[in-house]
């Protein structure tokens, strides 16, 4: 059964539509992001599942009861979640272990439960030498597992999350990805994850919703979302790629310098009119000598006219011989070749994917 | 929603008896005819119908201006030397300069009068000692006195304000005109001071409106010197029978110049210019001033002689003196004046304890007040919350005197008769220092991020547990200094305290004021002296919960 629905929900600021008509099933233990820019009306979406703001039209359900609908929501504190804060929200006059057993008091749970409580959970985040600290004692990483363990230790109907990682350092934040998918595959919560950060949420999510101007423009996992973007958006904000417009003329996708074969397409039968592709850099192949012939691959000359060194990988910029476009291609550290130099362009017809403007 | 609605309703009617009544009764008053109760435009023709009554609205004005200037000639370099010189004995200047903003002005205007008074004045005696001439040339009670004494407790704003503005200017513009071949004299005068100018004009304005609302001084030195000024002007129409109408009327003019002073002080402090200065201070070092560090020091010092060293000097002689005359000597001391206010006199031990639990009640009301609306305001709790929050600024542009007239006008009549209780002085104090309550509540609660209430909620905490567990906790410290900072000028308060104090509910204020009829200077010395030891002790308590910053802080403005 369905953990968390959210049907149709729209919420207004004066003429402002902060989020568009969103509909969204968790189904339990499901750990599901709202990743995009900022502005996107993912954090508005959270607080409105958290009960700190009303939507405008629409419901929202918990195991199946209404705690939110315009006019007559339920209050924050009746909702059984818990939520993890942008700024932690750790609260300084309290140690830890007052900030981790918070929740328990409140639900009065037994002084001696509560304590053996907040150990258990200092333990999973490896907190329980510092129970006794308090807040401003504690570096940033060691509050955001603070604000873990006094979110997990209530043991929530639902666990938010707002961009709680934003204010690490970067190695901090790779670490705590996995730290966070860890501790949900230890108590399978489900999860609503807010982000701008698309590696964070690849990481960490069952399915993640891709918004934009209020609206979800695409909810998959996190491989389909990559593979198969469905929008321009989506293509553009998950990893980098590139934009190639066709013309589907009788067998041919004709692109500007070159053409393939339709039938080469993952869903080439369906393919007409206008349309735009999504070519991945890394889907595309460069080679000094023509390759042999493939099913799915297009071969076409091609002339290097900028390059870079990234460590990790080569970036290319790739003319084909015939066109107006330059390609962004990626190719592994030993695959060097100089700008100018005449390339043998490899493009898998498979992994490029037609959508919508 | 039900119970918060309740609470609104609360402070709404608060607000109501403490700022909007009084105005709107103010307004009413002068325009009402006192027997008939006919709308009329008699009270004002009464008002401005003697050239009496004109020539001293044009004194204020007078006084206002020549004091902002004196401010700023005294104000304006001090700043300077303080923020971005290497001038020695700095801690020694914000040390005195601190001593000026503690001295109560009526005090001081006692000071002075010991100091140069005709004949009598210290100053006076050293000069005719000195030259071996009959008579000094010194006469506190007239304008030129008069104008001194107001600007000597009124520069602190120039300095505080300026300090504040050059604070903000880093090292870095001056080097970018350096580079450019300008030498110290240029810079200071194409680029420090030029941006620190509005920040001298909004203060020249303060000073300005602090100069033309103060009761105490005039009446202390203009009065003795037979000639008026507005606010003398407004307590002479409240001689008995006391004439309302008459004095909101002639109080209008002073209303409306504020008014319409403090949104142009606003507008200054806006402008352009200015906002460059709040952006990152960048480096700041001092510049070297070589040979030119002693007169600088020089003139701090004399400012802070004038308005710190020598008024408490003689102050504490005079307290201690059996004669104030008979002068510095040992046989002169004596404790008796002292005990005399503390312990002997009724009138006198029950002033002292009506200032404390006044002063006390008023600054906790006008706290709880500001924080409930702060809070209000913050969290968007109720339509229209920003409406409250300029109502309860409103008082910070009415005079004192102007608000006394109000509360004099709006509680003596049914159906909330006020007047002769303590409880008109304890709320028009309240009113009166409600901005500064609220310019702390606001910046105490600002700084809490609503995250830590929302943290608490979804935990399955109620929004008053939030506010027991969370925000008042957070809350202590900032509002133990707003608290304070209330106290202290709800203490000492004059201008309002002498239009609503009857028989039985002197303050010391008040008392002093009264006393000073009968040259008793000893006796005022040490009434005096027992406020200044209250705000010392209170000045102190703010340092060790606040900080250094406490007091010279540009907070409501």
């Amino acid at each position: 059964m369905e953990k968390l629905v959210l049907r149709d929900v729209t919420c207004r600021f004066g003429a402002v539509t902060a989020v568009d008509r969103i509909t969204l099933a968790l189904a339990r233990g499901e750990f599901v992001s709202l990743l995009g820019p900022s502005g996107c009306g993912k954090t508005t979406t959270l607080r409105m599942i958290a009960g700190f703001l009303d939507p405008t039209e629409g419901t929202i359900e918990l195991d199946g009861r209404t705690i939110s609908a315009p006019g007559r929501s339920l209050p924050p504190e009746k909702r059984g979640m818990s939520m993890i804060f942008q700024s932690y929200a750790i609260w300084p006059n309290m140690t830890v272990a007052d900030n981790v057993g918070f929740g328990l008091e409140v639900r009065r749970l037994p002084r001696a439960e509560i304590r053996d409580k907040v150990d258990r959970i200092l333990d999973v985040v490896r907190m329980r030498h510092l129970r006794d600290r308090y807040p401003a004692e504690l570096s940033g990483g060691q509050q955001q597992r603070v604000a873990l363990a006094r979110a997990i230790v209530v043991q929530p109907d639902v666990l938010l999350l707002d961009e709680p990682l934003s204010n690490l350092d970067a190695n901090l934040r790779e670490e705590m990805r996995y730290e966070i998918r860890r501790l949900h595959d230890e108590f399978q919560i489900t999860t609503v994850y807010v982000t701008h950060d698309q590696a964070e949420a690849m990481v960490t999510s069952d399915r993640i919703a891709v918004m934009n101007a209020g609206r979800i423009e695409q909810l998959d996992e996190p491989r389909t979302l990559y593979a198969r973007p469905r929008t321009r958006f989506v293509a553009g904000f998950i990893g980098r790629t590139n934009f190639l417009s066709a013309e589907v003329r009788g067998d041919d996708v004709v692109f500007d310098g070159f053409a393939i074969a339709r039938a080469r397409f993952a869903d080439g039968p369906r393919l007409q009119g206008r349309l735009t592709f999504s070519l991945r850099p890394q889907s595309a192949h460069l080679h000094r000598h023509p390759p042999a012939a493939s099913e799915h691959a297009a071969v076409l000359p091609g002339r290097i006219v900028q390059r870079a060194y990234l460590g990790e990988h080569w970036d290319y910029g790739v003319r084909p011989k015939d066109g107006a476009l330059v390609l962004r291609v990626t190719a592994r550290p030993h695959e060097v070749f100089d700008v100018d130099e005449s390339v043998w362009l490899e493009l898998d017809a498979a992994q490029m994917s037609p959508i919508a403007d | 929603m039900d119970r918060s609605r309740l609470v609104w309703l609360l402070f709404v009617a608060l607000l109501l008896i403490l700022v909007v009544n009084p105005l709107a009764r103010l307004f009413w008053v002068s325009f009402q005819d006192p027997t008939t109760g006919v709308l009329t435009l008699g009270n004002y023709l009464t008002a401005f119908g003697r050239w009496r009554y004109i020539e001293a609205l044009i004194n204020s004005l007078v006084v206002g201006l020549a004091v902002g200037a004196l401010c700023v000639v005294f104000g304006v370099p001090m700043a300077w030397a303080v923020s971005r010189t290497d001038m020695p004995g700095k801690g020694l200047v914000w040390a005195a300069i601190l001593g000026t903003f503690i001295v109560p002005n009526y005090l001081g205007a006692v000071a002075w009068i010991l100091l140069a008074g005709p004949n009598a004045g210290w100053l006076n005696r050293v000069w005719m000692a000195v030259t071996g001439a009959a008579s000094g040339p010194f006469n506190v009670y007239s304008m030129p006195g008069l104008v001194l004494v107001i600007a000597i407790y009124s520069y602190p704003y120039v300095f505080v304000f300026t300090r504040g503005a050059l604070d903000l200017i880093s090292s870095e513009m001056d080097d970018a005109a350096t580079t450019l071949g300008a030498g110290v004299l240029r810079r200071t005068l194409r680029i420090t001071l030029p941006l620190t100018l509005p920040a001298v004009l909004a203060a020249f304005i303060v000073a300005f409106l602090e100069a033309i609302a103060l009761f105490g001084v005039p009446a202390l030195i203009a009065l003795p010197g037979r000639f008026q000024v507005m606010t003398t002007m407004l307590w002479q129409f409240f001689e008995f029978p006391p004439r309302v109408e008459v004095a909101a009327a002639y109080a209008m003019p002073l209303l409306v110049i504020t008014v319409a002073l403090f949104w142009l002080q606003r507008r200054i402090i806006a402008r352009k210019g200015y906002v460059a200065l709040t952006g990152k201070g960048g480096e700041r070092r001092l510049i070297r001033l070589g040979a030119w560090r002693w007169p600088l020091l020089a003139w701090c010092l004399f400012v802070t002689l004038l308005s710190f060293f020598m008024p408490m000097l003689v102050v504490l002689q005079a307290a201690f003196a059996k004669a104030w005359g008979r002068g510095f000597s040992l046989d002169n001391l004596t404790l008796r004046n002292v005990s005399f206010v503390l312990i002997d006199q009724r009138a006198t031990q029950t002033a002292a304890w009506h200032t404390f639990v006044y002063g006390g009640t008023a600054a906790l009301i006008a706290l709880v007040l500001a924080l409930a609306i702060a809070y209000v305001a913050h969290r968007r709790l109720v339509p229209l919350s920003s409406a409250l929050t300029y109502v309860a600024m409103a008082p910070f542009v009415i005079p004192g005197i102007v608000l006394a007239i109000g509360f004099y006008a709006a509680y003596t009549r049914q159906p909330l008769v006020l007047y002769g209780t303590a409880w008109i002085l304890i709320l028009a104090f309240a009113t009166r220092f409600l901005p500064i309550a609220y310019a702390n509540s606001d910046a105490a609660i600002r700084s809490i991020n609503p995250e830590l209430e929302d943290a608490v909620r979804i935990l399955g905490g109620s929004r008053a547990l939030a506010l027991r567990r969370v925000v008042a906790p957070l809350l202590q410290r900032g509002l133990a200094g707003a608290f304070i900072l209330v106290f202290i000028p709800a203490t000492r308060e004059l201008s309002s305290a002498i239009f609503l104090y009857t028989t039985g509910t002197q303050v010391l204020s008040v008392l002093l004021f009264d006393k000073s009829d009968e040259g008793n200077f000893e006796l005022l010395a040490s009434i005096g002296l027992v406020l200044v030891v209250v705000t010392v002790a209170l000045v102190m308590a703010g340092f060790r919960v606040v900080g250094r910053d406490f007091m010279l802080r540009r907070t409501s403005t």
